[in-house]
């Protein structure tokens, strides 16, 4: 089984042996083994719908096995809720925290740890020096960027003398630089003695940082072993049972007009806990791709609503599409001037999730003739539906389906197909392949060069910046409500953008296209 | 002219004070997220159970109990549709009004004709002296104590103890205080109970205290006023206690329009709390951010753990 | 052994339609109970209730004339309620209806002629949007909430209409009696069945009902408003207008409503009272949900309301019963059915010791 690089542990701190579970429409665990050794750090490797979540929402409690046994150094445990996870010495920092906002540092830690509020401080003052995870206590959480309430969620598991970490994806949040200094908090837990469990889908992460990995595929291991003796392709192979898909080259286009230009672009919060923009500059041509790179919660929300016609803008010239003053243009008129825009948010603001498909075809593409004097023109909608659900490959029983009933990929390439289908001069997208697995995603992104080489304007904003170096032309960063000007995308590389992401931005603005500075 | 100013100002005492009740309970249970829209309800409940308790016992007190219990029981129903079954907050709190103004209308039809000595003031040892004050605040009845005591326990309860600080992360993000391992629907449920017998309180005051007797539908709308008090106190006890003697003292003014010199139709006068109650709703409403960063984030969204 | 509720996949089809038919059956269980508790033989009381009041055909018009209010004013609160906008005042919006109507019948009295009732009608129906258009200005500009203003309006509304009866609108031969004079013949609807009540006023019921129906299925400005309600978010982002929304909403239901108060005032009143409606504008509500928010089913849900209320007449007189076991009733109507609906959306399931939670894969 698995090769340590270690001496091999008497008995594994963690030992699962024939781990099932089963949901109505799949298997999401099938008889799954897993071990890990004291002061291991071991990597539960899989892309997204492996499993992997479902695993470690077993180990924590938060679910019941229907088959199988957990073992605690070499005894068999029953954990039935994360607080019995926790007394057994489990500690878990999740993909999504659970923080209270308007509460302090030292508030929210004083709801998951005993203790009294000052005694607590003092405790986690120390914690934070000895690994390196500076937070104060005193700071209320809504005030704090997300890599520091990640720390903020590991110091509150290590004040309970976890034995066993889990990080759920901890660094998809994070910009190149945080995540080395996780890297070495890590490091430092594990040479102490404490175990680590890291679920990631990220290769390179993976063969930098773990000792060993189990990788899972469609619920069932495919393989337990140590990442730094493989290869990326014979992980990913592994992981996906065939090689990674050949990135597109995408060709740059040789006609090109300016269709969306954003000029020196500032605005207020409208959210008290929202980024505000500052002298935002840029333009989208017709046939390129350019991307904009960041971690969430830096201003891409707010910009995208900007850009949509969610939010409206003075002076209508701050953003021009297709050459027209659009700022106080609202997304139906955008829409109609040749703007389309797929949202992160799927259900609940992409599509309507009670609604039929159809129905939702009406939420954006009304304008290609489906109401007529006020009416609804049902069998249109039905129509564009339908079409939509053949071209784009969605699984769905049918244009009637409810948005809510299919899977988040085909309600994505139902998404990203009405838009494509409104053959639109400007496509806005973000998060585009965010949860999907990967033969959804790489259909989407096949698509999103497709729509460019036939000469559409799109701008994506994405976390992920191997998925912008594949398909973008040029590329920028967003950073504290700033945007980097666009760089080609080869004309730099993922080591400088990952440095942009972390606030150090170029002292000169080189971007050709650049809007007067105010 | 100070005999009317004393009349005044104490006046405003005895009529703010239903609403002091009122508004603490709601304000308790909404900071854990829950909307229940069943106050003018639970109030006439709370009315008609001390009235027939008060009368039929012979004490006070008891009815007193009665009223709270009534309310906590309104309170228990709601909590039954909208906590457990998750059935919608807003509508769920009409019906209870709805019900508890038709259940209080025929439970107490019997009630209707009967009198009662109501609760008389009680005079504080010395501080009932000062002139002004002394009988303003000193010489009320045992009730209105109570609700300035009431909202002493709330202030501290909310913001100087641990359990209070539960309820508050309840109210802000259920998902993360169940992931943490707090029972959010008892918890829910707790503050939804206490908000309740806090209004049958409120009731009881308006039956046994302020106008001894029963009529149908007697609280008027002051548990819908209440309602909008939390909105206009942005969920902070402190400021409740202004927003119910604003209030009260509206009220009053009604009474004393007279002499006053006021010679305007009585309608008017009685419709200005309600009017009132609309300005101080647009004015706390109008800025979108201080309601945003003040009201608990899960006001009225049902919680179901696993969806 | 526990149980819990597992979040559906699919709402039930049958239990959409079967909630409202539970929950009617669990109200008539409770007041069997009642009853029951009354002293009263409890099959003999339902038969009173629900049944002696249609059994003429008086008793029926009776039923028809009380239901017309009743579904035209949840017509106009279902389009709101829809659209997540709530309301609760169209008790306030019909008694301004009434008024406006009656201001012109007290104004024209003795005249002749036929335009008179028209325009009673337009005014009914202008007043109850003018008290329905303070909330949609006070929501759209100030983000005041609605059910908070529209209340407290209803309660301005009964004061403002007490002043009118005590005062201005008073019948100057009327005893010093609250009530103005006794409208003319032109100022009234005209009977449709000769020895009943029944009047016009149901025709506009039907007529708005259809109204209803075919606007929030087939127009597009009623999709824009059902997406309001159901996904804010995804109005936004669409483009939909929540300000036309919220307007439209109120400016429908207060309309409705207007026009309900007409029909009360140019109907079976004839003249303004200080109650010109037993709280038909709170009724509706119920009548809106129980109707599960469909035109049709609130015409169903509008009979029933409205043998409640006949059943409470009936029985308060046969057999002494306090008259407001109706708002009893109505009240646990309600309640049953919000509790019923609840499986429509979930189901009951046992619980294991721990029970799976969430299928995130």
């Amino acid at each position: 089984m698995t090769e340590p690089s270690m001496q091999p542990p008497a008995v594994p701190r963690l030992a699962l042996r024939g781990i099932t579970k089963v949901y109505p429409s799949v298997v999401a665990n099938d008889a799954i083994d897993l071990d890990v050794g004291p002061g291991e750090i071991h990597a539960l490797l899989g892309e997204n719908g492996a499993g992997k979540s479902t695993l470690v929402k077993i180990i924590y409690g938060v679910v019941r096995a229907d088959a199988g046994e957990i073992r605690w150094d070499g005894r068999p445990v029953s954990i039935d809720s994360p607080g019995a996870a926790r007394r057994v010495g489990i500690g878990m920092v999740f993909q999504h925290f659970s923080l209270f906002e308007t509460l302090t540092v030292a508030e929210n830690i004083s709801l998951a740890v005993p203790g009294a509020l000052r005694e607590l401080s003092t405790r986690i003052a120390e914690l934070s020096q000895r690994y390196g995870l500076p937070v104060d206590p005193r700071r209320p959480v809504h005030t704090l960027s997300v890599g520091e309430r990640q720390r903020v969620e590991i110091v509150r598991c290590l004040l309970q003398e976890p034995k066993l970490l889990i990080l759920d994806e901890p660094t998809s949040v994070l910009p190149p630089l945080a995540v080395d200094r996780l890297f070495g908090t890590l490091r430092q837990l594990a040479a102490e003695g404490c175990s680590i469990l890291y679920i990631s889908h990220k290769l390179d992460e993976i063969q930098s940082l773990c000792h060993a990995a189990t990788v899972l595929r469609a619920g069932r291991v495919t393989g337990t072993v140590d990442p730094r003796r493989e290869s990326a392709q014979s992980l990913a192979r592994m992981m996906i049972g065939k090689d990674l898909p050949a990135a597109a080259h995408p060709e740059p286009a040789v006609d090109r007009q300016e269709r969306l230009v954003v000029s020196g672009l500032s605005l207020p919060a409208d959210d008290p806990f929202g980024t505000r923009l500052t002298d935002i500059t840029l333009s989208v041509h017709s046939g390129e791709i350019v991307g904009i790179a960041g971690v969430s919660g830096n201003g891409q929300k707010e910009l995208m609503t900007v850009l949509s016609g969610e939010r409206l803008v003075e002076p209508p010239e701050a953003v021009r599409l297709c050459g027209v003053p659009a700022g106080r243009l609202g997304p139906r008129l955008r829409r109609a001037r040749g703007l389309a825009f797929v949202p992160e948010e799927r259900l609940g603001r992409g599509a309507v999730p009670p609604v039929t498909l159809a129905e939702n075809a009406l939420l954006t593409a009304a304008h290609l003739d489906m109401v007529r004097s006020g009416f609804v023109r049902v069998a249109q909608t039905r129509a564009f539906a339908a079409r939509c659900i053949q071209e784009f490959d969605v699984k769905a029983s049918g244009p009637d389906a409810a948005a809510r009933s299919l899977s988040g990929g085909n309600l994505q390439r139902y998404l990203v197909g009405r838009e494509i289908l409104q053959q639109p001069k400007v496509l806005l997208v973000s998060q585009p392949t965010w949860g999907l697995d990967v033969g959804a995603a790489a259909f989407i992104r096949q698509r999103l060069v497709d729509m460019r080489n036939a000469g559409t304007a799109i701008l994506v904003v994405s976390e992920e910046l191997e998925e912008l170096f594949e398909i973008c032309d040029r590329i920028a960063v967003m950073f504290g409500g700033r945007l980097t000007p666009a760089v080609s995308v080869k004309a730099t590389s993922v080591a400088e953008i990952g440095a942009w992401m972390t606030g150090l931005f170029p002292a000169e603005r080189a971007d050709a296209t650049a809007g007067g500075r105010r | 002219m100070s005999d009317l100013l004393v009349a005044l100002l104490a006046g405003t005492v005895t009529a703010a004070t239903p609403l002091v009740f009122a508004a603490l309970g709601e304000l308790i249970a909404e900071k854990s997220g829950v909307l229940n829209l069943g106050v003018e309800g639970m109030m006439l409940m709370g009315a008609i159970a001390a009235f027939a308790g008060a009368t039929t016992s012979g004490s006070l007190a008891l009815g007193v109990v009665c009223g709270a219990l009534a309310g906590a029981g309104m309170a228990g129903l709601f909590g039954v549709l909208a906590l457990t079954l998750l059935a919608n907050q807003v509508a769920t709190g009409l019906a209870l009004t709805i019900f508890g103004t038709g259940l209080s209308a025929f439970v107490g039809q019997g009630y209707v004709s009967l009198t009662l000595i109501g609760m008389q003031p009680i005079e504080v040892p010395g501080l009932s002296r000062i002139p002004l004050l002394g009988p303003v605040l000193f010489t009320q009845n045992a009730l209105v104590y109570l609700s300035l005591m009431a909202f002493g326990v709330s202030h501290w309860f909310l913001y100087r103890t641990k359990a209070g600080l539960i309820l508050r992360a309840v109210g802000e993000s259920p998902e993360s205080a169940h992931a943490v391992g707090y029972r959010v629907v008892r918890i829910r449920y707790a503050a939804t109970l206490l908000g309740g017998a806090l209004a049958g309180v409120a009731g009881a005051y308006l039956a046994v205290a302020y106008t001894p007797m029963w009529v149908e539908h007697m609280a008027a709308g002051r548990g819908w006023i209440a309602l909008a008090l939390v909105v206009f106190a942005t969920w902070r006890p402190v400021r409740v206690l202004a927003g119910a003697y604003l209030f009260g003292g509206m009220t009053i003014l009604q009474l004393h329009a007279q002499a006053l010199g006021l010679a305007v139709p009585s309608q008017l006068l009685s419709a200005l709390p309600y009017l009132a109650t609309i300005g101080v709703l647009v004015a706390i409403s109008r800025d979108v951010q201080t309601i945003r960063v003040n009201a608990p984030a899960s006001l009225g969204k049902p919680f179901h753990p696993g969806d | 052994m526990r149980l819990r509720l597992e979040s559906r996949p699919e709402p039930s089809r049958a239990m959409l339609l079967a909630s409202p038919v539970i929950a009617t059956s669990l109200t008539l269980a409770a007041g069997f109970v009642l009853f029951l508790a009354l002293g009263q033989r409890p099959g003999a009381a339902l038969h009173t209730f629900f049944v002696t009041p249609v059994s003429t055909w008086n008793g029926v018009a009776e039923l028809l004339l009380k239901a017309a209010p009743l579904v035209l004013i949840a017509q106009g609160l279902t389009i709101g309620f829809r659209a997540n906008v709530w309301n609760i005042g169209a008790e306030g919006q019909l008694i301004l209806g009434a008024i406006a109507a009656s201001a012109l019948a007290i104004r024209f009295d003795g005249t002749t002629s036929a335009w008179l009732l028209p325009a009673m009608v337009a005014a009914g129906i202008l007043g109850g949007m003018a008290w329905a258009a303070v909330p949609a200005f006070l929501r759209a500009r100030f983000h005041a909430n609605e059910i908070l203003v529209t209340l407290m309006l209803t309660y301005v509304a009964g004061l403002l209409l007490s002043y009118l009866v005590h005062g201005p609108m008073r019948d100057p031969q009327g005893l010093n009696f609250p009530q103005s004079i006794l409208f003319g013949e032109s100022a009234l609807f005209v009977n449709l069945l000769a020895g009943t009540r029944l009047n016009a006023s149901v025709l506009f019921a039907l007529a708005v009902t259809l109204g209803a129906w075919i606007f929030v299925t087939r127009t597009f400005a009623g999709y824009q408003m059902l997406v309001g309600g159901l996904a804010p978010l995804a109005a936004r982002y669409a483009g939909f207008s929540e300000t036309r929304a919220v307007w439209s909403a109120l400016l429908i239901g207060g309309a409705a409503a207007g026009l309900a108060g007409v029909g009360e005032v140019a109907g079976p009143l004839g003249q303004l009272l200080p109650t010109v409606s037993p709280g038909y504008g709170f009724a509706a509500i119920i009548v809106a949900f129980v109707g599960r928010l469909h035109p049709f089913g609130i015409v169903a849900a509008g009979l029933l309301m409205s043998l409640l209320y006949l059943g409470g007449e009936a029985a308060q007189i046969a057999l002494q019963v306090p008259y407001a076991v109706t708002s009893l009733f109505q009240g646990l109507l309600l309640f049953c059915l919000l509790g019923s609906d609840i499986f429509v959306f979930y189901r009951v399931r046992r619980a294991h010791r721990r029970s799976p939670i969430g299928g995130r894969p």
